[in-house]
């Protein structure tokens, strides 16, 4: 298997302002953000070969990208769950490494916010099937399931549901604060432990201020070959490594998955690390763009991940590990959690984040001297999952 | 000859407090509880209850299911086969609904003894549930409980003889529902009781021990339903009844369980039977049904589950709200989440068996149980990948423990919050699913549950039934 380190690059990108959007439709989200990758690539619309648009809802099939109209080329639409963004961008770089195209855009769009309901309109109660069979099954919330890990990591490493809770609590107010000094986040308020312990809870252990928003949003790229960057830009961002994992529903189905950690989000960032040639993530990772849909779901990765030891989490969180000043930043956008959940555009939306970090265009939320950046998502939930990595630095090699 | 061979109950979680349902009218009435059947059963879902009850003290193979009830769900499509299908019973079974009568359970288990007495049948299990409404605020609504029981009949090993059965059928217009009404329709209280339900029992008992040339005290226990508390004493004085021979009737526990009452009131007497006891029994409805009963010496066999009086005392009290809301007697806003979509009866074919009885496989290579969590057929192991090499394997008579859980507040349900949760089960597999009859101050990891046959929610008119866990009662 070939590996496609610095194969391909990042040269522009473009975000929207996430949130509740009431004034914009699909069509706006997608020009707001092609544009802005347009212009920051220094690219005109007829440059672009080849285009994947990732929605999980907001269309069916690459005429949903119909809004740029961009003039006959190959548009494919691609779909995986909450890890959809991600994927345009790998089904893009692949076909640059195929010698298919030169340039190409990735685009994620979702337009939750005209379901007239409350939450995400779709499958959101997970025994519902897509295939057919729907309705069936059990009824549960997509916050149940993430609570099922807390239940069980409190219950295993012996936390007391208030010090779990506080726990939790605390990557809520690490994440909004960070969310407060970007303009394009869906919230920009500061949360304290008190309030966060003291929101309505949604599903038990897990409340108000542990799940993310529910937003609109768009984002995109512009990738080319790697040899090709430095004639668009001189800060490029190499694509350093693209991994996804799936699985069959094992944890789901079978009693010796455990509920404190995610097969799919481990195996995918193993392969991430070996492809980019990291040995020891917490000391090699700059930053990480995870994918904080609820606060367990974070403190679980910090162990999925490989940047703190398995049952370790608690430790660095009262450390500050993972703040803005920490040792290994992790979410420095806000997240999901206060940055928002536009299903399709959020892998997109994250390696915005690390694509401006690395070239020090994030402004007060700018770390210091950061070499490489992981986007991480999770389609689906405990037990069934959907796991993407992808891992970018600013330098070959 | 054909007789009892085991007998079963269920009485449902919750209870409504009758002087509360007062104080919230302002009036004066009626004291006690009454048996409140969950916001996700119907007769059909306590019939089947009753009938696991029945069938886990004698695990006989029977040849029929016979659904005594006039609240089936279905005006046209049987419960019978419903509960035969959510059973496992064998295809050739015989499924059949009495319904229309609150006689229908002993209607029932007459038709049950004649089908073993021909020779047509080995056992019958007949199951009577039912979950009628009254008018809000009115004498019916008091005094109807909801509930289940369940009888077999077959010719062995038997615990209690039928000695004799003697039937009359009486158009007589007491108590009714036309297909346009929600609530119980009757005609005046006095007249129903002196016209109808003293004459009509007196004449079926008289009759019964003349022909067995019995006498009132030669009874060890007496067992017959009636409208309410005072027909039922006033019966026993005339009859000249001693008090402790009468069977308690738990109006004031659980109220009226218009079909399953009988049956109901028959199972508790033959819990406390001894060997040779003479048990009177007859249900009441559209004319009465009467039999003698003998006990035998394997009456010791329907020991060791729970007890019509342990269930009885299990309840759980419900404020009115909820009540007028799980019966759907007062419109309430809907959920401002995303419906759920519509279940589709194709796919519900296509899974019946694992929907039905909730049946997964055991691959035959690594021996894994496997459940699918949406209903779909598995078709390769999930441990082993071995293709199209399984057994079945039934799930739905497995205990197991709660490994996880979250009380979510967005589950769809009438009984907010909603728990759900993974369940582990005994022997393997395991499976995510809603939790119900949950008592939240006792629910922790590891907590023991048993699956019981719901309703979950329903679209397009149809009856989406399903398995839930609840907590196992110690």
């Amino acid at each position: 298997m070939e590996n496609l380190k610095d194969k391909v690059a990042i040269v522009g990108m473009g975000c929207t302002k996430f949130g509740e959007r009431w004034d914009m439709g699909v069509e706006d989200l997608l020009v707001e953000a092609a544009y802005e990758a347009f212009e920051d690539a220094g690219v005109a619309p007829a440059d672009i070969q080849a285009a994947w648009i990732g929605t999980v809802f907001s269309g069916l099939s690459s005429i949903t990208l119909s809004p740029l109209a961009l003039q006959y080329i190959p548009m494919t639409r691609v779909e995986n769950m909450c890890a959809t963004g991600s994927e345009a961008l790998r089904a893009a770089t692949y076909a640059i490494i195929a010698g298919a195209c030169d340039i190409a855009l990735a685009i994620g769009v979702e337009k939750l916010k005209d379901a007239g309901t409350t939450g995400v309109k779709g499958p959101a109660i997970v025994g519902d099937n897509i295939d057919g069979t729907s309705g069936i099954g059990p009824g549960y919330s997509a916050p149940a399931s993430f609570a099922y890990m807390a239940t069980r990591y409190f219950h295993d490493y012996r936390l007391e549901p208030e010090e779990g809770r506080r726990l939790l609590a605390k990557i809520a107010v690490k994440n909004h604060h960070n969310g407060s000094l970007n303009p394009k986040a869906h919230f920009n308020n500061e949360l304290t432990v008190e309030q966060v312990m003291k929101a309505p809870i949604v599903a038990w252990p897990l409340g108000l201020y542990d799940c993310c928003g529910v937003s609109d949003g768009a984002a995109a790229a512009i990738v080319v070959r790697a040899d090709m960057a430095k004639s668009f830009r001189v800060d490029p961002i190499y694509i350093k490594a693209l991994s996804i994992c799936v699985g069959a529903r094992q944890g789901a189905i079978r009693q010796d998955y455990d509920f404190v950690h995610i097969e799919e989000n481990v195996l995918a960032s193993r392969k991430a690390y070996e492809q980019a040639g990291i040995k020891n993530p917490r000391k090699e990772i700059s930053l990480a763009e995870v994918h904080d849909c609820f606060t367990i779901h974070e403190m679980i990765l910090y162990e999925d991940l490989g940047f703190s030891p398995r049952g370790r989490a608690r430790e660095d969180i009262d450390a500050g590990t993972f703040t803005l000043e920490g040792e290994l930043p992790v979410n420095t956008d806000g997240g999901l959690k206060c940055f928002g959940h536009p299903l399709g555009a959020s892998g997109l939306r994250m390696m915005y984040e690390i694509y401006k970090q690395l070239q020090g265009k994030a402004g007060p939320r700018q770390i210091k001297n950061p070499r490489l950046g992981l986007t991480h998502n999770l389609g689906g939930n405990a037990g069934t999952g959907i796991a993407s990595c992808c891992i970018v630095g600013n330098e070959k090699g | 000859m054909a007789g009892i061979i085991s007998i079963g109950a269920y009485v449902p979680k919750y209870r409504l407090s009758l002087e509360e349902v007062s104080k919230f009218w302002g009036v004066r009435g009626a004291s006690g509880e009454k048996a409140v059947a969950g916001y996700d059963e119907d007769s059909l879902t306590m019939a089947t209850a009753a009938a696991l009850d029945c069938w886990q003290r004698c695990q006989e193979p029977v040849d029929g299911l016979y659904f005594a009830t006039t609240t089936g769900p279905y005006k046209e499509k049987q419960g019978a086969a419903v509960i035969a299908a959510a059973l496992d019973l064998d295809r050739v079974s015989r499924t059949v609904d009495f319904t229309n009568s609150l006689r229908a359970g002993s209607i029932a288990m007459r038709a049950a003894a004649d089908a073993v007495n021909s020779g047509s049948a080995q056992r019958i299990l007949v199951a009577a549930a039912d979950c009628r409404i009254g008018a809000p605020q009115g004498r019916f609504e008091s005094l109807l409980g909801d509930g289940a029981a369940a009888v077999m009949i077959g010719s062995g090993p038997i615990i209690a003889d039928i000695e004799e059965s003697y039937s009359i059928f009486s158009d007589f217009t007491d108590l009714w529902r036309t297909e346009k009404d929600k609530f119980v329709q009757s005609a005046e209280g006095r007249f129903i009781e002196t016209e109808g339900f003293l004459p009509t029992m007196q004449e079926v008992l008289r009759e019964i021990m003349k022909k067995t040339s019995t006498a009132p005290q030669d009874f060890a226990k007496v067992v017959f339903s009636a409208t309410d508390a005072r027909s039922h004493a006033e019966l026993a004085r005339r009859m000249g009844f001693d008090r402790k021979q009468v069977q308690e009737p738990f109006f004031l526990q659980i109220g009226n369980t218009g079909t399953a009452a009988p049956l109901l009131m028959l199972a508790s007497a033959l819990e406390e039977a001894q060997p040779q006891d003479l048990v009177l029994f007859a249900g009441y409805g559209d004319g009465c049904d009467a039999f003698i009963l003998r006990v035998t010496g394997n009456i010791g066999k329907i020991h060791g589950q729970a007890s019509v009086k342990q269930k009885i005392a299990r309840g759980m009290i419900i404020n009115y709200g909820k009540y007028l809301n799980w019966r759907e007697l007062v419109p309430v806003e809907t959920s401002s989440l995303p419906q759920r979509s519509e279940p589709s009866v194709t796919a519900r074919w296509r899974e019946r068996k694992s929907i039905a009885a909730l049946y997964g496989v055991r691959c035959k290579d690594c021996g894994t149980p496997q459940l699918h969590p949406i209903g779909q057929k598995i078709r390769v192991c999930t441990k082993c990948q071995s293709k199209d090499n399984f057994e079945p394997y039934k799930f739905s008579d497995k205990k197991g423990k709660l490994f996880s859980y979250a009380v979510d507040q967005l589950q769809p349900t009438k009984n907010p919050p909603g728990l759900n949760g993974v369940v582990d089960f005994d022997g393997g597999g395991r499976l995510i699913c809603e939790l119900t009859d949950y008592d939240l101050d006792k629910v922790r990891v590891g907590m023991p549950v048993e699956m019981t046959f719901r309703r979950m929610y329903q679209g397009q008119g149809i009856i989406n039934y399903f398995w839930k866990a609840k907590p196992l009662e110690e």
